[in-house]
């Protein structure tokens, strides 16, 4: 077990943490818009498991990721905008329609994958691109700039949130609309329209963090491949209190403990590390600072459906 | 006349759900011919697989019980107010605990063991479903959340159990090391009552639990303060109600259901804790639950609607070659439908409020 405190194998672990937190922070930092408008759209995982088939399709069909990207994220736009409809016009329920969403995600992509491609072989995704000079500094330039181009645009998603949140007018409204609907409404801020763009982004944001696991991270796509990680964003939001630094580091902290598992994996050949704790981990962490973190940035109207007529 | 305006109310109420199903299957037809299958070859396959001979319906049956007990969990959640979306992690810790102490008391009678069995199904359910309920209750934390995230725990949990502790014995000297367990002594079983067919006393035992449920919600006081707590919290707390309280007891009731479910499934079906013992039904115990109008009579017919689809599917899938998992994209639909739905209920009832 000393191995895994050498440079090589702690290189090796900060590099696939930031490369594994690509799916998380694509869904958790679109889901952070949609609640940062008031609702909460726990379909996140289905919207990427359609995402995710909808990508590994088109890539093996036209041999395009750039197409396959596209058209998952067009999938993902379509199914936010189902769900914006649902929560918005129907004012339903979003604990229960989003898992909905979910299950409706889930068995439409095992479904079509059954039917159109069954077992196939993997495709060759996008590859590493290596940043002239700063990927040529020792150590830090292997663990950050020398990645496929889906995890830089994830981490450059991350200051354009904090801009677009707080910088600009749009990000004033959304907040207004999530903290108090009725003021921001007779502001003349139309609050179905802000919770549609919100809702629809963090679904476009779902069907790309899909993709990124099937054109980036695995290559394949298998049934139900997301495991959690929709789930997960959708805590990750609470877990980061609703900004868009926090949600990212509640992002690497879930991607490296996965790292370091998949590493212990490989180092500890006796299984001392029952390596289904160490997969534990992140969850019972999620609980604890659910539990016990500052829930100040909640916003006020979250899953709270605006009903214009009865003001 | 208010008289017959509650009725056509109330018939219409417990009709959306039934419109929803129509309207989800009507859905299903369509994404059928667009795969290429005859709808109605399709769903005539999937009423035969279900219905079609003793053996199917009592299969359909078999099914229907875990929905039904998981359905029963979500009803008085739900009736209290609160989400459980932890029926998943709740079967899987109910199963394990239900194994662990049959296994662990081998040479204890039937009568005792089979009962004791179950109680621990029970109690591991409710402690899973009490952890978001206590943290629910004394910090606030949101119950969605944390019930998913005991799902994704109880199946490390069962990973860890299933490959070590718990393992086969036969399965490590075969070197098979399949995750599963020892089956569990006989006597512990869910006796058969048709034979050959599965359909074991588990079954009755979830009818009997449902009509159990309707007395212990709307015929205790327990059960009149959860739904008030559910209906109205505030007005609930100024009756002297400890809202959270009654919040927790309904995730711990809604965890103990899912539990017994797991439990049930591994005494009378698999007589051995399987990987994916939970098999879905803590998501379509939801849907169960929903179409019965969050009633627990009224979940019995629809356990027995989503366990025939569930059985269907099969056959359905081998008479036009359309993936199974059709069935879990209706599913799907319904949920979303029925909560949809919902706000021309709400339109109704203020109509009614306003007009007097």
């Amino acid at each position: 077990m000393s191995e895994l405190f050498s440079l090589t194998v702690l290189t090796g672990i900060a590099y696939s943490g930031i490369r594994l937190a690509t799916p998380y922070l694509f869904a958790a930092l679109g889901e952070m818009f949609a609640q940062r408008s008031g609702v909460v759209n726990l379909g996140v995982e289905g919207i990427m498991l359609m995402g995710a088939f909808t990508a590994f399709a088109m890539a093996t069909w036209t041999g395009n990721l750039w197409f396959a990207l596209f058209c998952a994220a067009f999938i993902g736009l379509l199914m936010g905008l189902a769900m914006s409809f649902i929560s918005v016009n129907m004012q339903a329920e979003q604990g229960i329609s989003g898992i909905g969403m979910h299950l409706f995600g889930l068995g439409l992509s095992s479904l079509l994958f059954t039917k159109f491609l069954g077992s196939t072989k993997a495709i060759t995704g996008f590859q590493p691109i290596k940043i002239p000079l700063l990927g040529d500094i020792p150590v830090i330039g292997e663990i950050f700039f020398n990645h496929n181009i889906l995890v830089y645009l994830a981490f450059l998603l991350v200051p354009i949130a904090v801009w677009v949140l707080n910088k600009t007018t749009l990000g004033l409204k959304i907040r207004a609309v999530g903290v108090k609907p009725e003021a921001a409404d007779s502001l003349g801020v139309s609050v179905s329209k802000i919770r549609y763009l919100c809702v629809s982004f963090g679904g476009v944001m779902a069907g790309i963090a899909g993709a990124s696991l099937t054109l980036a991270l695995i290559n394949l796509f298998q049934e139900n491949m997301t495991s959690g990680i929709g789930f997960i964003a959708v805590a990750l939001v609470y877990f980061g209190g609703w900004t868009p630094v926090g949600v990212t580091l509640g992002a690497l902290l879930f991607s490296l403990v996965n790292a370091l598992q998949l590493w212990i994996q490989v180092l500890d050949k006796d299984k001392v590390i029952p390596s289904d704790f160490a997969l534990m981990m992140p969850y019972v962490l999620t609980i604890a600072v659910l539990a016990f973190g500052k829930r100040t940035n909640q916003p006020a109207a979250l899953t709270k459906p605006f009903d214009r007529g009865s003001h | 006349m208010s008289q017959v305006r509650r009725i056509v109310n109330t018939s219409f109420e417990t009709l959306l759900p039934v419109v929803g199903v129509i309207v989800a299957l009507i859905i299903g037809a369509f994404m059928l011919l667009a795969l290429g299958a005859n709808p109605i070859t399709a769903y005539g396959a999937l009423i035969e697989g279900a219905f079609g001979s003793q053996y199917s319906f009592m299969q359909t049956l078999v099914k229907a019980t875990p929905l039904l007990l998981v359905g029963l969990g979500v009803c008085i959640a739900f009736r209290g107010g609160v989400i459980n979306i932890g029926g998943e992690g709740q079967i899987i810790v109910g199963g394990l605990g239900a194994t662990a102490i049959a296994l662990a008391l081998p040479n204890l009678p039937g009568v005792l063991l089979l009962p004791l069995a179950l109680i621990a199904g029970i109690i591991s359910g409710a402690i899973w479903g009490g952890i978001p309920g206590v943290l629910k209750a004394r910090l606030g934390v949101n119950e969605i959340l944390t019930t998913i995230m005991m799902n994704a725990i109880a199946q490390q949990l069962s990973n860890f159990l299933l490959r070590g502790p718990m393992i086969d014995p036969k399965e490590v000297l075969a070197k098979t090391y399949l995750p599963q367990s020892a089956q569990v002594p006989e006597q512990a079983w869910l006796m058969r009552l048709l034979p050959p067919t599965l359909l074991h006393l588990g079954t009755i035992l979830a009818v009997v639990l449902a009509i159990g449920v309707f007395v212990f919600l709307w015929r205790t006081i327990i059960g009149y303060r959860i739904r008030a707590v559910g209906l109205n919290p505030s007005a609930a707390k100024y009756a002297g109600i400890n809202v959270p309280t009654y919040q927790a007891l309904a995730l711990v009731l809604g965890g103990a259901f899912a539990g017994l479910a797991g439990a049930v499934e591994v005494l009378g079906v698999s007589h051995r804790m399987l990987d994916g013992v939970s098999g879905g039904y803590g998501f379509s115990g939801i849907v169960t639950a929903l179409f019965g109008k969050l009633h627990p009579l009224g979940s019995i017919p629809a356990s027995v609607l989503f366990g025939s689809l569930l059985v269907g599917a099969d056959k359905m899938q081998r008479a036009v070659q359309v993936p199974a998992s059709l069935i879990q994209v209706l599913l799907g639909l319904v949920v979303i439908f029925v909560v949809s739905s919902d706000i021309w209920v709400r339109r109704r009832a203020s109509k009614r409020q306003t007009n007097g």
